[in-house]
This record gives structure tokens, C-alpha cells and sequence, in this order.
């Protein structure tokens, strides 16, 4: 990693309006991918991850989504300046996403071939003209993105509708619409929790595959530990809107520093050991309208001392381990 | 015996006017028994047929063929009064609690339904036992009075539980009953009903798509693909060494929470096909790295015992070949 990183998130504060107050969904989130890393981002439901990869695309609808503050750096420009122009000409370019259920992002009315054809001559408008492609190009290059995503029978499938293809086929067409504007970073919300196990197996190795086929740099975001860990080179913790701990997948699983992290690990069985107790978290997530001052884990924290009522700081452990802990440490 | 299932067949017709006859066949020839006091785990893909197994128990679904007996008596076509005799003896807890409470009832009314549908208690002895069943699934007592949109998942499923346990059953259906939760949640979850089923010598059908959390809960596992039982066996032994290629295919896709993953063989290629029209000979030969041509997809394999308690349908164990 030389210079600037690829992606930089500073201090973003995200909220929503409902009717019944503020929701702060987000609250100073920070963190950098550098050129040609995965990052996994993790965490439990209403943790922030989705709202954070959707911020980068400038997919938060507003109202009610409000950034409060913030900045987010791709090559060092700020996205978010100019009430998110900016971000309109690098979506689908060179930041793309894939999403949870392919089936909602994938119109039934027209055909798979129709649509990649329409998204890749969309991006093609953002070029410059001297690079553009004729019609039968973009079809060209929609047949040869099914191929590389390793879609069966693209010739056949290209006039197949949405429901004529299974789930994991759907992801496959939806990582070839991501694709095919040859995006420098990925954005994954959950790319594999519709499907089943042995097809999440198939579709991890080809987003693998891609990585190294276009050098691509992902965010990769998932509640399972286990999906993040055979993708992503660091991992993200998140709790309640804030990033609890980062590091490298291996400091995470052998040297988790946050109690938060600890308990997550704690909680997951694993299906390659045989029985041992497991202990959950006790407690419920805090009520984001009226979230704990400080550090938010602390209502659930066995550790939570007077201190906590202040927000600690993203600490620096060395070689890139980043923990929020005033209590930090292996743990009893 | 708690239960004992055989030969189970439920098929479903989907047929529609003018387009011919369709019907799915959501369960082939299962056969599966459970001791009392004892945690069989039923995994499977979706598809697999696994909560039909379940739901076929209960009488949810009418099964078309098979013999159902649970603790010794014949269930498959119940009268009235065994079925009412069915329900005391086996309950089932659902995936998503949300929807299997009903909105405009309190937690006391939902957990007192099934003993106002099959008890005399009444009043303060029924408000009693309905405090003292959220005592036992770990909720205070003054969620009573609560509807269910004011708790969480994890509390909407210790509510569901405790009215599973009302009647005191001996089996336990559990369809998936951690799958809509968060993890530090399932956990808790998961450690309570070991405990419950210590506590009281239930017998647990746990029906999951996790192996995780079937090898953390139960003694026994079965293995299905397309609506047959592909391997069953003691789950330590299972999981130690599969013998049939889907388990073992199975087991190897599950992405590990470890830093360092083993190097994985090549995933599965293709998706499993569709229980209308299944293929010839084993259903899962169209997938199976070893498949043999000219038998496995010409020739249904038969159960070939691998030890103990354990056995695999797959031709690769057919004595006869070796």
C-alpha cells in the first residue's frame, strides 16, 4: 500500500428521522481499504454495515437518512461534497455493489441479457466518447461477463428471464452487471445469506476469483465470521453504529482485544470442532434513538467501568490492530 | 421409542389446468427413529424436504404414504382424540417467531392457548403455570402483559418455546428455531435448550440448515438431499468422516470463523434439481464428483450400514461392488 488509501471513511455520523426521534444509526465510523485489499465488515444486526456500504454509493435515501458529518475519500476526492454529485459519476464505475437478494435488484420483465446490455450502455454514457462502444460491443461484452462469472449456457441464459434462474445463477448475472463497467472497488452487503451452503461456497470462490482477475478492491459485509474469513484479507467489528475493532482476519480470530469481539467469537459455533459450551451476549441492543453515551457496548459489557461513559478512541495497537476499548484486552 | 418414522412419502400436487400434472415430490422414503431423551438432527439444504419431515409428524401435512408412530401409538391418519393426544405429546417451534404469534394476543394469552385448548386450568392456576413457564424460558415475569411487537427475536422465540413446553411434551419439532437470529442471541438460545432438554428428558427433532449448530446440539445427525435421508449416524462420527459425497461436500462448503482456512476442494458445480422431475437413479449423481456412469444415474442406490448406527445411500458402499 503506497500513498493515499483507495477509500477512506472519515468520521461518519449517519442518522435518520422517524417519527418517533433521531435514529443514529452511524457515529464516527473511520476506516481506510487500501488498493487491492478486501475488507470484511461484521456485525449483528442494526450494527450500521449496510447503512456504511450504502453511504460510500450515496444509496442512504434522504430524507429520512441524514449525514451529519463525515467525509468519505475515494482517491482522495471527497464524495460527499456538493450534496453528493460527485458520487453519481463514480456509481456502477468505479465503486459497484452486490446485494443480498438478487432477485429484488433484477427487473422480471426483461430478459438477463436485456439488462446487463442496458446497465453496461448506461455506464458507457459516463465515458468519454471516444471509448464508447457500439451496441452489438455491449452485447458482446454482456455475453463474455456471463462467461467470466461462470454462468452455464450464456448463450442460452442471456434470454432467460429472472425467475427462470436459480438463486445462486441470479448472484452470478448481478456480480456480471457489477462488473462490467470495470469497477475498482466491490461493495458486498451479505452477498451469500439467501443462499445455501454448498452454492455460498460456489459463489465465495468466484468473487475470489474476480478479485484477482480484476484486481479488485472489496468490501465484503456479512454477519457470518466465517464467510468474511475466507475472503477478506482485515476485518471491521461494528456495534450500535460504531467500529468497535479492526485488524487483520488473524489478529481478529487469535488476538481479539474488544470485549464486544470477544463475545461475538464466544457465540459461534463451529462446525469443524466438536461440542463446546457456548455463551451468547447478554442483554439487548441499545435503542439507537437513545443510544448510551461513550461506548455504546457498554450496557452489555461485563467490563463497563465509570470510564466508559466517555466514547474511547480508535486505538492504534500496531500493524494496523485498531481497538475502541477503555478496558481493552485477552479478557478473563 | 419416541418416534419412529417409516417409509414416509409426501408429495404435493401442483398441477394447474391445461398444463399437464405436476406434482413435487417433497419426501421419498424416509425412515428415521428417535430415542427418548434424545436430539436427532435433520440438515439439508432448502428444498431438501427436511420441514415437510417435520410438519408430516405433526399431521401439518397429510403424508401419502409411511407409518408415523409417536411414543408407541400409530399417528399416521389420526382420529380426533389421538390427534388431540398427538398435540400433548409433540409440539413444534417455528423459524420465525414473529409470525407465530399472533399480534393482538398478550404473552400470557399466547402461552396460555394451548392450556385453555387442552386443560381444565383456569384462572389463578392458569395464570400461575403461565408465570411459571416464562419463569422457566428466562423472561420476567412482567412480559405477561406485553404484546409481542414489544419484544425482540430472541424473547419472541423464548415466548414460543415456553407455549411449546406448556402441556409438557416429551418431543420437541424445532424447525430452524435459531435461523431469523443474530448469533450472541442463538447462542443463548441454543444453551437453553440444551439445558431444557437436560432439565426434563425432552427429545428433540431439530431441524437446521447449520451444521454448526446441529453438531452443538444434537447426538445423532441425518443428511438430506432432495427429499431422501443420504446418511445418517452418531454426529461426532458424521462429521469426523462423511461416507456419502454429498455430506462430505456439505461439510466442506461451510466457511470456517478461524483465521486460517483448510484448503478447500473444488465447491459443488450446479444446483440441486428440481423435486418435480427428479432425475433417474440417486438424485444426487448430476452433482457427485464420483458419480459413476451407467449406475449411479440409472439406479436408485439402497442404505449400506458404515458402522454402528450409521449409514449412507450411495453405490460407492454397496458390498456387492467391492
Amino acid at each position: 500500500m503506497t500513498g493515499t488509501p483507495l477509500l477512506a471513511v472519515e468520521d461518519l455520523t449517519v442518522e435518520f428521522d422517524t417519527f418517533d426521534g433521531v435514529y443514529k444509526a452511524l457515529d464516527g465510523v473511520s476506516f481506510t481499504l487500501g488498493r487491492g485489499e478486501s475488507l470484511g465488515i461484521v456485525g449483528e444486526t442494526g450494527c450500521g454495515k449496510s447503512v456504511t456500504a450504502k453511504s460510500i454509493l450515496g444509496l442512504v435515501p434522504s430524507p429520512p437518512g441524514r449525514t451529519r458529518a463525515g467525509r468519505i475519500l475515494f482517491d482522495g476526492d471527497d464524495l460527499l461534497e456538493d450534496g453528493g454529485a460527485r458520487v453519481r459519476d463514480i456509481r456502477g464505475i468505479d465503486i459497484a455493489m452486490i446485494f443480498q437478494d438478487p432477485m429484488t435488484y433484477l427487473n422480471p420483465v426483461f430478459t438477463v441479457g436485456q439488462q446487463l446490455v442496458d446497465v453496461i450502455r448506461a455506464q458507457q454514457r459516463l465515458m468519454p466518447a471516444s471509448e464508447r462502444m457500439s451496441r452489438a460491443g455491449a452485447r458482446a461484452l454482456a455475453l463474455e461477463m456471463l462467461e467470466r462469472v461462470h454462468l452455464p449456457n450464456p448463450e442460452r441464459q442471456f434470454s432467460a428471464y429472472p425467475h427462470q434462474l436459480s438463486g445462486g445463477m441470479r448472484q452470478r448475472v448481478l456480480i456480471a452487471q457489477a462488473l462490467s463497467g470495470r469497477p475498482r472497488i466491490l461493495v458486498a452487503d451479505e452477498p451469500t445469506t439467501a443462499l445455501d451452503v454448498t452454492i455460498q461456497a460456489q459463489i465465495l470462490s468466484l468473487i475470489r476469483e474476480l478479485i484477482a482477475s480484476f484486481q479488485l478492491s472489496v468490501i465484503l459485509i456479512s454477519h457470518d465470521l466465517g464467510v468474511v474469513a475466507t475472503v477478506c484479507d482485515r476485518i471491521v467489528v461494528m456495534y450500535a453504529g460504531q467500529i468497535v475493532e479492526d485488524a487483520s482476519v488473524t489478529e481478529i480470530f487469535d488476538n481479539p482485544q474488544h470485549p464486544y469481539t470477544q463475545g461475538l467469537l464466544a457465540a459461534v459455533p463451529h462446525p469443524g470442532r466438536p461440542v463446546s459450551s457456548l455463551s451468547g451476549i447478554s442483554g439487548t441492543l441499545p435503542n439507537l434513538l437513545d443510544p448510551p453515551s461513550g461506548c455504546r457496548f457498554r450496557t452489555r459489557c461485563e467490563r463497563a467501568t465509570d470510564a466508559c461513559g466517555t466514547r474511547p478512541a480508535l486505538e492504534q495497537l500496531g500493524t494496523g490492530h485498531r481497538v475502541a476499548c477503555w478496558h481493552r484486552g485477552a479478557g478473563p | 421409542m419416541m418416534l419412529e418414522v417409516r417409509d414416509l412419502k409426501v408429495h404435493f400436487d401442483v398441477s394447474r389446468r391445461g398444463r399437464g400434472r405436476t406434482v413435487v415430490q417433497a419426501v421419498n422414503e424416509v425412515s428415521l427413529h428417535l430415542e427418548r431423551g434424545e436430539a436427532l438432527g435433520l440438515v439439508g439444504e432448502s428444498g431438501s424436504g427436511k420441514s415437510t419431515v417435520g410438519k408430516a409428524i405433526l399431521q401439518l401435512v397429510s403424508p401419502n404414504a409411511g407409518s408415523i408412530r409417536v411414543g408407541g401409538e400409530e399417528m399416521t391418519r389420526p382420529d380426533r382424540e389421538r390427534e388431540t393426544r398427538l398435540r400433548r405429546t409433540a409440539q413444534m417451534v417455528f423459524q420465525d417467531p414473529h409470525s407465530s404469534l399472533n399480534p393482538r394476543m398478550t404473552i400470557m394469552r399466547s402461552v396460555a392457548e394451548p392450556l385453555i385448548l387442552h386443560t381444565r386450568l383456569r384462572g389463578q392456576a392458569m395464570r400461575a403455570r403461565v408465570a411459571e413457564l416464562l419463569g422457566i424460558v428466562g423472561l420476567p415475569q412482567h412480559f405477561q402483559f406485553r404484546y409481542p411487537h414489544e419484544l425482540s427475536g430472541g424473547q419472541k422465540q423464548r415466548v414460543c418455546i415456553a407455549r411449546a413446553i406448556a402441556l409438557d411434551p416429551d418431543l420437541l419439532i424445532l424447525d430452524e428455531p435459531t435461523s431469523a437470529l443474530d448469533v450472541s442471541v442463538q447462542a443463548q438460545i441454543l444453551e437453553f435448550l440444551r439445558s431444557l432438554q437436560q432439565d426434563r428428558g425432552l427429545s428433540y427433532l431439530f431441524i437446521s440448515h447449520n451444521l454448526a449448530v446441529v453438531r452443538h446440539l444434537c447426538n445423532r445427525v441425518a443428511v438430506m438431499y432432495l427429499g431422501r435421508i443420504v446418511e445418517e449416524g452418531p454426529t461426532e462420527e458424521v462429521f469426523r468422516s462423511p461416507q456419502h459425497p454429498y455430506t462430505r461436500a456439505l461439510l466442506g462448503a461451510v466457511p470456517l470463523p478461524q483465521a486460517r482456512q483448510p484448503l478447500a476442494g473444488d465447491p459443488l458445480t450446479g444446483d440441486i434439481p428440481s423435486p418435480v422431475d427428479l432425475p433417474p437413479g440417486c438424485s444426487f449423481a448430476s452433482r457427485c464428483p464420483q458419480a459413476i456412469q451407467g449406475l449411479c444415474d440409472r439406479r436408485a442406490p439402497d442404505d449400506f450400514v458404515r458402522g454402528p448406527g450409521h449409514r449412507a445411500r450411495c453405490h460407492l458402499h454397496d458390498p456387492a461392488r467391492a
